[in-house]
């Protein structure tokens, strides 16, 4: 039995009444036609209880609970009620979900990023279910003068069996509203779970297969205009003059003019990256017509100056560095390549590195390298604002509300708590929506044109305005000695204009001399976090290092990632080890089961790849035949232990789209660049994975151990790559090392 | 501006727009209608796939002049309630994970089930290929559709 005090994160649990008193508080069903279906209202109850602010309870027993983070496909607005629900043990067929409003005092980290919802909510959103529940028990104990202890509840039921009493949590809610919030309550243990652990349906699925309002980009309101921009066409460059004669008398236009969109003394947030500031917008009645408007817009650009920036991360001072001139892919790739055959900046050193290379009877030595990714979320960026003089109020799509809250604040001079921000669903995410350029240039334009309007960016807009996924290499080397033994191993890892390094991960820990080096290069092309950060890379890389250096030594690739791990149990090396090997070897196992590792089949070339990152733990075995001499991947095996799994099918679901990803971006993704273009401007251009191109087959198995819940929506993304790697080496005896695959595959025979 | 008299879900609509307007962006901003997407505007996602008079088509590359006396079906006029035998099979298996692709992927398999009620798994990717969905859901998409033409 587990007794929490709700004193944990207290303010999870002021009364919703209390919202009433402050800030701008806007309703939740934004959508008009997004409201609920016929269906639904028919049992919609007369009046509501506010219990706390993650519920309210119908006097017919309907139940409403709050999402409070934003969903961007990782499917949180069914996984965190879910949490809620269990604690509060009411019948899941009765609950409605509601994406719950910003609001910092009532809400803790309204934020998707990192894999954290769950992980981070696993506590505070079952002790609100766990605190409403009690104050139903505590009701029902008040109205029936019987000892609280002696009630029971199951599925939205109250029942004291001794006096026959029973009552539906819709008679009590009233009075349970009334009742003080309980000082400690009783969370389940993991064995009583009745709907954390079990599949429930997308909360949203009918209304998305039904083409219902939900995203962003289809907010509408009434006299709403529609806005573009027009950003410059290469890195590097920014506005020098702009010619909107034509624009301005096309039909449907209201106003052509150029806005900044960022002050030049802005405090600007981790959040706030501005690639262009200074923006040419076109304000019409539709989309269509202020496209047709843009496309007039005769602009000249300048070269940028070098500009140093002090930025707040989480607290921290960070400095960044944009140079001036025109860059190009075939520069990076030179500058890079240069970069790694320099000493860097040590991260970490165990024992003598340079001494075991020096004795080495053998050197093995790969470089990795990956291009820079644009996000591509579906649904391109866009917001809506409407800011009038008292306060501003936007609706969209956004992974980041709180931190934008703060800086459309500042660059609107509007008080913090009359900035509201209302959350869409979202048309993807991967990390795009953390940087909320889009919704400060939406308030801008609103408060100039003094008029609600919706911002949204074309595809082209979208795909060249930055905030990539930064460009990365890496150099392996590991040093053995004349027994094949592993005596010494290096790696050297930098990017534009970040490092994927993570010094303290697997191998670190296993492997007595040991050199971790990172370098970085400055660049004016903006980069972000894309889908699980640096590890998207630098797992591939290193995997794909291990199955070669196994291969040298001559053990099975598995066994031998395994016999490193057990070398981390029995003597770890160095101060710190990032991640837990029995955790790591749980999967390797589990997946080696499960693809039936040990019996190899004719024509089919495997390859396999473990890694640690955002608290979990996956283990993937990618199958693959050549069929007219293009790799088909046939099957993928996945393993993950990421503890106590709340939604097993949409995690699954999760877990195979992350590999689809993974192979998608490893084999046919690049952001390239000539004179600081973008060569990729749209998909005609920018090759995604598609259909035909993805695993016929995809099985996904959880490691059950009853740990609290870590990350989902990353750790299955990254080592895939690997696999990859791996298994077309297998079919090819190629190392391919060069992202994406595809360039280096053209013309490659299968193996004899 | 000229007007156009368009059939849309078995409705008629009028319009009046500019005559090279798309006919999503006249779903989208003249009539209301948001579930068909907006993904590239050069007919190379799928996201915005309707169907002309039955056969799944890219709306933002289609001119409203040229779709007068067409029947145009939408994701919202694909069903009554939403119980088409593909968006059941969407349903069954919990398809969407953003969601934004999948009106379109759901328009393009309707097209593809109705030409071809028994499809190979060659078949759905043949005719699947032009919908790109970013989350990876191509392979429930594909339980999905299968599970469509059994039922």
């Amino acid at each position: 039995m587990t007794v929490f005090k709700t004193t944990y994160g207290r303010r999870s649990f002021f009364k919703t009444t209390a919202i009433a008193g402050g800030g701008i508080m806007l309703g939740f069903n934004w959508l008009l036609s997004c409201k609920p279906s016929l269906e639904e209202l028919r049992k919609m109850p007369k009046e509501w209880f506010n219990i706390n602010s993650y519920l309210k309870i119908g006097e017919n027993g309907l139940v409403t609970i709050m999402s409070p983070n934003p969903e961007i496909g990782q499917n949180v607005k069914t996984s965190m009620p879910m949490l809620v629900a269990e604690e509060l043990d009411v019948d899941w067929n009765n609950v409605l979900v509601e994406q719950a409003p910003l609001n910092k005092k009532l809400y803790t980290r309204q934020l998707a990023g990192g894999s954290q919802s769950i992980r981070t909510s696993w506590q505070s959103l079952r002790t609100a279910g766990a605190t409403a529940r009690q104050m139903l028990v505590n009701a029902a104990a008040n109205s029936w003068q019987v000892p609280v202890d002696e009630i029971t509840t199951k599925l939205g039921i109250i029942e004291h069996s001794l006096s026959g009493k029973k009552a539906d949590y819709g008679e009590m809610a009233s009075l349970a509203a009334l009742q003080d919030i309980p000082k400690t309550i009783i969370l389940k243990e993991p064995k009583d779970f009745t709907i954390i652990g079990t599949s429930r349906k997308n909360i949203d699925g009918k209304k998305i297969v039904t083409g219902k309002p939900l995203f962003g980009l289809d907010y509408n309101r009434e006299g709403m205009y529609t806005a573009m921009l027009l950003h410059p066409p290469a890195f590097g460059l920014k506005l020098k003059s702009i010619d909107f004669s034509r624009a301005k008398n096309m039909p449907g236009i209201k106003d052509v003019f150029v806005i900044k969109s960022y002050k030049e003394d802005q405090n600007t947030l981790w959040s706030d990256v501005a690639t262009f500031t200074d923006l040419v917008v076109v304000v019409g009645n539709s989309t269509w017509e202020v496209l047709s408007a843009k496309k007039t817009l005769i602009a000249e650009w300048e070269p940028i100056k070098l500009k140093v920036e002090v930025k707040n991360v989480f607290g921290r001072e960070l400095k960044t560095v944009t140079p001036s001139g025109s860059e190009s892919s075939e520069g990076h790739q030179k500058s890079m390549a240069k970069m790694a055959n320099k000493v860097a900046k040590i991260e970490r050193k165990d024992g003598d590195p340079n001494g075991a290379f020096k004795k080495a009877a053998k050197i093995i030595e790969r470089e990795y390298t990956a291009p820079f990714l644009a996000h591509n979320t579906m649904e391109p960026m866009n917001f809506f604002a409407d800011v009038t003089d008292e306060k501003a109020e936007f609706v969209g799509p956004i992974q980041t509300p709180e931190f934008l809250q703060i800086s459309a604040s500042e660059r609107l001079g509007i008080p913090l708590d009359k900035v509201d921000i209302q959350m869409t669903r979202m048309g993807g995410g991967f990390g795009r929506r953390l940087y909320g350029h889009f919704l400060i240039e939406a308030g801008v334009i609103s408060q100039k044109i003094k008029a609600p309007v919706k911002l949204v960016y074309t595809r082209e807009d979208d795909m060249t305005f930055g905030v990539y996924r930064p460009t990365y290499h890496a150099k392996y080397r590991a040093a053995l000695d004349k027994n094949n033994n592993l005596i010494g191993f290096h790696v050297r890892a930098g990017g534009i204009p970040e490092s994927p390094l993570f010094a303290d991960r697997f191998p670190a820990g296993a492997i007595e001399n040991y050199l971790a080096e990172s370098w970085t290069i400055d660049s004016n092309v903006s980069v972000g976090a894309f889908r699980a950060p640096r590890s998207n890379f630098i797992a591939g890389a290193e995997q794909s290092f291990l199955d070669e250096l196994s291969e040298a030594i001559g053990k099975d690739p598995i066994e031998f990632r395994l016999e490193l791990m057990q070398k981390v149990i029995d003597k770890p090396i160095g101060k710190y080890n990032d991640y837990d090997p029995k955790r790591y070897m749980s999967v390797l196992e589990l997946v080696r089961e499960k693809s039936n590792w040990n019996k190899t089949t004719l024509n089919t070339y495997r390859g396999v790849a473990a890694y640690y990152c955002h608290n979990s733990y996956a283990a993937q075995v990618l199958e693959l035949t050549y069929q007219e001499g293009n790799p088909v991947v046939q099957k993928v095996v996945c393993a993950i232990d990421c503890g106590i799994v709340v939604n097993p099918d949409a995690a699954a679901n999760l877990t195979e789209g992350g590999i689809v990803d993974g192979i998608g971006h490893a084999m046919f993704s690049e952001l390239t660049m000539k004179e600081g273009i973008p060569d990729q401007n749209n998909f005609d251009t920018y090759r995604l994975i598609r259909h035909s191109e993805a695993p016929k087959k995809i099985n996904v198995y959880f490691v059950e151990n009853g740990i609290d819940p870590t990350g989902l929506g990353e750790p299955p993304f990254v080592p895939i790559s690997g696999a990859l790697a791996n298994a077309l080496y297998k079919a090819t005896g190629k190392r391919v090392s060069s992202q994406p695959f595809i360039n280096e595959l053209v013309g490659d025979k299968i193996k004899g | 501006m000229p007007l156009y008299n368009l059939k849309i879900n078995g409705l008629e609509k009028s319009v009046e727009v500019a005559s090279e307007t798309p006919l999503l962006w006249v779903l989208r901003d003249s009539i209301g209608l948001v579930g068909t997407k907006f993904g590239c505007g050069i007919g190379s996602c799928g996201a915005c796939t309707v169907h002309l008079n039955g056969q799944a088509t890219r709306s933002c590359l289609l001119q409203v002049s040229q779709l007068e006396g067409i029947e145009i079906t939408t994701i919202e006029g694909l069903s009554e309630n939403g119980d088409h035998p593909i968006q059941q099979a969407w349903l069954e298996h919990d398809v969407p994970q953003c969601g934004y692709c999948q009106a379109g992927q759901i328009m393009q398999a309707a097209s593809l089930l109705k030409s071809n009620p028994n499809p190979t798994d060659e078949d759905i990717e043949a005719s699947m290929d032009g919908n790109i969905c970013r989350c990876g859901t191509y392979t429930r998409i594909k339980k999905a559709i299968k599970y469509a033409a059994k039922s």
